[in-house]
């Protein structure tokens, strides 16, 4: 992996710096966009001390769609090539108040996928047109099946995946690999107001896991493994169980 | 959000606390109506990063580093990165840690705010020795950049203060220059304790780190028999071709029902180890540093009540004598120690008001906690230590006297004007007015 020119998308949120740590270590070339400049700043630091050839950073709302436009374009100039996008970004939405709130519904659908949408494609077409490269998106066991306590989010997951399934069949042949990384419940601050459990995984355990994947050139992973088995037996509740369950 | 905050020692348990992962070096301490305290890893052994129904400060989350100087060997990085990442860094380009404790699993804070010291103390001092700069963060907002010639003062009380002078949010450090991770290393025997003396003089003026094991279950004639290591990093020719063992990690998954350290497993051990063979023997940094950390949670083999660590240093002048009364009273109480360690510390100033390590031998010994004869025992060594004016470890502390206390930190007074008043620890308010 010595040389990977990576664009991050969400460079400073939890799982997205282990991700990097990773690579950094490796002597990969970084891009990292995210909300919070200082933030970027210090993360940007640590990388180049853990041996990133490079490391520049882009302060980027995310809703802000005209300024996302041109963020592959801008990463691949920067660090003179490009073969990797990660998708770290996103939000999660609280569901009682994005049932309440069109605007807050609508932003984490924005967030969560069709921006993603629209970065990745853009990927895809510099990828396509080298015949290389590799498209990661970060997406959720919660896009497996809508549950009550957190569908918006589930749903914007799930589009998530259904578009790299589709993005993968049409590269699948020219040399562009697609990965989707469905982590379970992990300890960041994102989930920093849940009850934890035995369920529950450190940023850094995800991470080795999306590295690993990312170097075997998977196409979809669970986070820790033991999902895959759970999220198995949750899609297969027939419908009229699951309506009642409560989880 | 409550947790219950654990020390290495699994003794005393302590309360749940209030809890808030720290994240950002930059941001202010948050606001609270508990007394606070900053737990790193979680490596000292009593209650120096325990903090009762308080407020407790993680700061594993400050782990990013911020700069390194790979000519110089400057090191700056967030008071929460372990030991064990520096090492995996600074190893591969010819750098190893100024001073390093027999875990690698603790934090840079922690290091700085016990002012951990190893097996290189009578060449190298402690770790604050080699303390460049770090900033204090205390709960009124200041910030202070601390450095042996800027607000030297506040560095004197922060190194050693035991996370009581406020938020340490990154330290930077300078680093020793090595050819390699290789260690040229020699195991030698002493039948008594006299002989320990005469060996562990000669070995510290030869070699930079020594460091021996001692028998606790010897008595009589061959009372303070064991064995002296002592090693020096090899040059880079040394370890041609050779690779560190990779050895898989050991874990103790579950705490056993009981100590399965007990006087029958002791002797057995002790008696084994005492018929080592002496050798000498290139040895990787890692098992020379750091033999315990090959086995996760080793601290559980101790049982569900836990252990208490004894860590104590002796004045040059009365050594001898205090440690041969230290010995007879353990061998005498059937409570032998697991792992009783003897060292010679050099003579360097302190670096910090409450620094720990100073002129004299040191022995720190384990025992499990058994209730009232422990500390029964362990009162009985107190008496032997403030008799020659000796001095005990506040990291390994779990229950020593005001007058051990006292003894401990001359220095005590000084470091009143230091102490940050949002700040408290088990250990502080046992051993003083606190709240």
């Amino acid at each position: 992996m010595r040389g990977q020119q990576v664009l991050i998308l969400g460079g400073a949120s939890a799982i997205a710096e282990q991700v990097a740590r990773l690579l950094a270590s490796r002597g990969a070339a970084l891009y990292l966009t995210g909300r919070d400049q200082a933030r970027l700043e210090k993360i940007a630091a640590d990388l180049r001390v853990r041996g990133a050839s490079r490391v520049v950073i882009e302060p980027l709302e995310l809703t802000d769609i005209a300024a996302v436009g041109g963020v592959v374009g801008r990463a691949q100039e920067s660090l003179d090539g490009l073969d990797t996008l990660l998708i770290a970004a996103g939000v999660l939405p609280e569901q009682e108040r994005a049932s309440a709130e069109p605007a807050l519904l609508r932003e984490g659908l924005e967030i969560n996928a069709s921006v993603p949408m629209l970065v990745l494609e853009e990927a895809a077409r510099l990828f396509e047109q080298k015949g290389r490269g590799q498209l990661v998106a970060i997406g959720s066991v919660a896009g497996d099946r809508g549950r009550a306590t957190n569908y918006a989010y589930g749903a914007a997951k799930g589009a998530l995946e259904i578009f790299l399934s589709g993005l993968r069949q049409r590269l699948s042949r020219r040399g562009v690999k697609v990965l989707l990384v469905k982590p379970g419940f992990v300890d960041t601050p994102m989930t920093v107001e849940f009850k934890k459990g035995p369920l529950w995984a450190s940023p850094e355990r995800v991470a080795q896991d999306i590295v690993r994947a990312m170097e075997r050139g998977r196409a979809v992973i669970y986070t820790p493994w033991w999902w895959r088995w759970i999220m198995l037996i949750i899609r297969h509740i027939p419908e009229p169980i699951f309506v009642r369950l409560r989880f | 959000m409550t947790q219950r905050i654990e020390s290495w020692g699994r003794y005393p348990k302590a309360t749940p606390a209030k809890v808030t992962r720290l994240t950002d070096r930059d941001a202010p301490l948050p606001e609270s109506d508990r007394p606070m305290l900053v737990f790193g890893n979680g490596r000292s052994y009593g209650d120096v990063c325990l903090n009762d129904g308080g407020h407790i400060l993680l700061g594993r989350g400050l782990d990013r580093f911020i700069a390194f100087d790979a000519e110089q060997g400057i090191l700056r990085a967030e008071a929460g990165v372990l030991l064990s990442e520096i090492l995996e860094l600074i190893v591969p380009k010819g750098w190893f840690l100024p001073v390093t404790p027999g875990t690698k699993f603790v934090t840079l804070g922690g290091a700085v705010a016990n002012d951990v010291h190893g097996k290189n103390h009578h060449r190298a001092g402690t770790f604050g020795h080699h303390v460049r700069a770090f900033e204090l963060v205390r709960s009124d907002g200041s910030r202070r950049v601390c450095t042996p010639t800027e607000n030297a003062d506040w560095l004197a009380a922060t190194i050693g203060g035991l996370g009581l002078t406020g938020l340490i949010t990154w330290v930077e450090i300078q680093l020793r220059a090595i050819e390699g991770p290789w260690i040229q290393a020699e195991s030698r025997r002493f039948a008594n304790l006299s002989e320990f003396f005469v060996l562990s003089e000669e070995s510290d003026r030869q070699h930079e780190f020594t460091v021996a094991w001692v028998d606790c279950a010897a008595r009589g004639q061959h009372l303070g028999r064991g064995i002296l290591l002592s090693g020096d990093f090899a040059p880079a020719s040394a370890g041609q071709g050779k690779h560190p063992r990779a050895h898989g990690r050991l874990d103790v998954p579950f705490t056993p029902p009981i100590s399965l350290i007990n006087p029958l497993s002791l002797r057995a051990f002790n008696a084994l180890y005492a018929r080592k063979p002496e050798r000498r023997f290139l040895t990787h940094y890692e098992p020379f540093f750091y033999p315990l950390d090959a086995i996760g949670h080793w601290n559980r083999i101790y049982g569900p009540k836990g252990f208490l660590q004894y860590q104590c240093v002796l004045p040059p002048e009365s050594a001898e004598t205090a440690t041969r009364e230290l010995l007879e009273r353990i061998a005498a109480s059937g409570q032998g120690s697991f792992l009783a360690v003897l060292k010679g510390f050099g003579t360097q100033p302190q670096a910090g008001l409450l620094s720990f390590a100073r002129a004299g031998v040191t022995i720190a010994l384990d025992f499990p906690f058994r209730g009232a004869r422990t500390s029964a025992l362990l009162n009985t060594l107190d008496a032997v230590v403030v008799a020659v004016d000796g001095a005990l470890y506040a990291a390994k502390d779990a229950r020593m006297s005001q007058l051990g206390w006292g003894l401990s930190t001359p220095r005590l007074e000084a470091f009143g004007d230091f102490i940050d008043h949002s700040f408290v620890s088990g250990l502080w308010c046992r051993l003083n007015a606190c709240g």
